[in-house]
């Protein structure tokens, strides 16, 4: 974008419209981001060196203690796994379910409500989300009839019901099928878009010759959309990676469910040194995201 | 085209049909769930699924009654003239469950009421058995409210924060003490600090001004970057794309200290100033390349015409990014509206819905009504929104948002 000769401008008008945005964002963005590594470094009092907290004979990393804790306490090890977890199963299940029914939905007359009906959770807060969830997975151990829906069908059927969001062996998946719940229509809404992006021509030529439907759809349209899928992709990346709500409102991080954002918020009054560095874990693990966007926003504005 | 090819055509199309019909169901069904219990009794909602509601009404408390009282008082409860359980009068007297067990744990004619089966030792286990027999006695003497399958009760729970063992219009008719220790029973309860009428208050007074100062903002750093020429133009856009996807947890701590020392600490401004903080990068990403586009023959004539910045950005830039701005406040909007952790950590004292509801979550999940009722009060405004602007919503989304 090259702006025209013909505007001239003095030379401080540009801050004049700049300087408000600049001035918040530094405020509210740059110095606390820096405020917060600084933070990482101290004890909880914020006034002593992260090694204060040392007890001798025990390990100590010295100036980088919190980040022992960060990397290394159990309840750490166990929030980092499951990151790894929703990172590695959910963000292929939230793009695959999304890209699968703006696919089928793109084939029915229907097409506009059904996509709504999918993406009506991204209008709902997480916190409300965790709420209907809760409700369906829900189980009464007091000898009553079960209210919630999953454990009703399963008494129905003659199985025993189940503690969806307390047993170890199946919570975490019980969470993520609440995370696809709520972001397929996010990725559904975007891949649609691409795929309604795609020329028409093509489409039909591969199919004049013959191409079948299943053809089609993995020789043409999915290397055409690729780079959609790459946006998405990176997208629900920063979303996992930021869990939060979902989980502080249906199991409190309780039972084997801990991810790194809900440690964080849990630490951040009692101790704020090893809940700062447990920020800047998080923004560490963001940053191969943030060269990817900026690298890729470069290349799109150099070919403008 | 002939009968038989369209019959074709659509059995071979069953399949797509079926999976998107099944797939918008399984997507629909937890938010009905949610949705029709927040219109069902009490004590419905503790004793049977919401599922029911589409099948024929059992009538609650039925088997109870059967097991424990048909055997004395008959099948009808007329079987003994001097306790004829359909008389309103006397079962009036047994207002909760509690009380009914008291009367039953005294003796009758020198024996004990209950025999066989004998009623649990434990008391809550008693109540548990009794409140629906109690439901069903007030049901046949004919003095039931709840006698209905829906209900507003909730909502007025809800709305006013209500916590006690019936409901609050229920006590505040029966002028209940330890809810009248708490309650006005007017219309100022609507702001009681513990109900979501308040939390809907506070939500729309944070979302606001969250939404129009950092699009305000945006507009005029959006302006700049698209037309207007500075050195490192280039680079500081860059960085702010970087900055779009700062977590926001990275900033918490220090703004929250930096809150205290000024002052406003737990205070509107407070979180109307993040969320602006927060917005901007996004905002002004998505308003510069929608300026940006902008045919530049129209600014040049503008300037020809002798216009300055000034006017060319009012006149001009503002009213045709106009579609730029909708997607922008809808989308701010909502991410406002719905936003948890901010207003957790900046306005702990005046919580918004997102907090409220969670205040109200009982783990023993005995109050899923109330819980329902104030889950969907925090869903009305955004679904509203959403629906009504879904077209403005997608754009943003599709202009590339990584946001928070």
């Amino acid at each position: 974008m090259t702006v025209p000769t013909i505007m001239r401008q003095g030379r401080w008008t540009p801050w004049f419209y700049l300087l408000p945005a600049l001035v918040i964002m530094f405020v509210f963005i740059v110095y606390p981001t820096f405020n917060t590594v600084y933070l990482s470094f101290l004890d909880k009092t914020s006034t002593r060196p992260a090694s204060a907290a040392c007890v001798p004979d025990e390990p100590c990393w010295g100036i980088f203690e919190n980040y022992r804790y960060a990397l290394t306490n159990p309840e750490m090890v166990i929030a980092l796994r499951n990151n790894a977890l929703w990172l590695l199963l959910m963000v292929p299940g939230t793009v695959i379910v999304g890209l699968l029914f703006a696919v089928l939905a793109d084939k029915v007359p229907y097409e506009s409500v059904a996509k709504s009906i999918i993406f009506m959770p991204m209008a709902i807060s997480f916190i409300g989300a965790g709420i209907i969830w809760r409700f369906v997975y829900y189980i009464e151990t007091g000898g009553g009839e079960q209210i919630g829906l999953l454990n009703a069908i399963l008494v129905a059927l003659g199985r025993e019901p189940v503690a969806f969001l307390s047993n170890p062996a199946i919570n975490n998946f019980a969470l993520m099928v609440v995370g696809v719940w709520l972001w397929a229509g996010f990725c559904m809404t975007i891949l649609s878009a691409a795929l309604k992006g795609l020329p028409a021509e093509v489409l039909e030529a591969a199919r004049v010759d013959g191409a079948s439907e299943w053809q089609v759809f993995w020789k043409v349209m999915l290397p055409m959309i690729m780079p959609t899928i790459v946006v998405v992709t990176t997208t629900m990346v920063i979303n996992i990676l930021k869990i939060f709500d979902i989980v502080f409102v249906m199991t409190g991080g309780n039972y084997g469910t801990e991810v790194i954002a809900n440690r964080m918020f849990k630490l951040i009054v009692t101790d704020t040194g090893r809940s700062m560095a447990i920020a800047v874990l998080l923004i560490v693990l963001t940053i191969p995201i943030m060269v990817f966007n900026v690298r890729r926003f470069r290349r799109e504005e150099a070919a403008r | 085209m002939k009968p038989l090819t369209r019959l074709n055509r659509l059995l071979s199309r069953l399949p797509t049909h079926l999976a998107v019909v099944v797939m918008c169901i399984m997507w629909l069904i937890p938010t009905l769930g949610l949705f029709i219990t927040s219109f069902r009794p009490r004590e419905d909602v503790r004793t049977s699924g919401w599922w029911t509601v589409f099948l024929p009404r059992e009538q609650v408390g039925q088997v109870e009654y059967e097991t424990y009282c048909a055997s004395c008082h008959g099948a009808d409860g007329k079987a003994l003239p001097q306790a004829d359980l359909t008389n309103p009068d006397l079962i009036a007297r047994y207002p909760r469950s509690n009380r009914l067990l008291a009367m039953l744990r005294k003796e009758i004619n020198g024996r004990p009421h209950l025999v066989d089966p004998p009623l649990p030792e434990n008391p809550r286990q008693a109540q548990e058995f009794l409140s629906p027999v109690l439901t069903y006695l007030q049901t046949i003497s004919g003095g039931h409210v709840a006698g209905h399958r829906f209900t507003l009760r909730n909502y007025a729970d809800a709305l006013v924060g209500y916590k006690g063992t019936q409901d609050y219009l229920t006590d505040c008719q029966q002028g209940v003490s330890s809810t009248l220790a708490k309650f006005n029973c007017d219309a100022s309860d609507l702001l009681n600090p513990e109900g979501m009428g308040r939390a809907f208050l506070n939500t729309v007074i944070v979302t606001v001004p969250s939404t129009i100062l950092p699009i305000l903002f945006a507009a005029l750093a959006a302006y700049a970057f698209a037309w207007l020429d500075f050195k490192g133009r280039q680079w500081l856009f860059a960085i702010l794309v970087g900055l779009q996807i700062v977590p926001l947890q990275m900033t918490l701590v220090p703004i929250a200290r930096m809150y205290v020392r000024l002052g406003i600490a737990d205070t509107f401004l407070g979180i109307w100033l993040f969320h602006t903080g927060f917005g901007l990068p996004y905002a002004i990403y998505l308003m510069r390349n929608f300026i940006g586009s902008l045919p530049r023959e129209i600014f040049e004539s503008a300037y020809l015409d002798g216009a300055n910045h000034w006017t060319a950005f009012r006149r001009l830039a503002l009213p045709l990014a106009a579609p730029a701005i909708a997607s922008l406040g809808i989308f701010q909007f909502l991410w406002v509206w719905n936003d948890f952790l901010v207003a957790k950590i900046f306005l702990s004292t005046h919580p918004v819905l997102t907090v409220q509801v969670t205040n109200l979550i009982d783990p023993r999940g005995s109050n899923w009504h109330i819980l329902t009722g104030a889950a969907f009060l925090s869903f009305i405004v955004p679904m509203i929104v959403f629906f009504a602007f879904q077209r403005y919503f997608v754009r943003g989304l599709l202009a590339g948002s990584v946001k928070g």
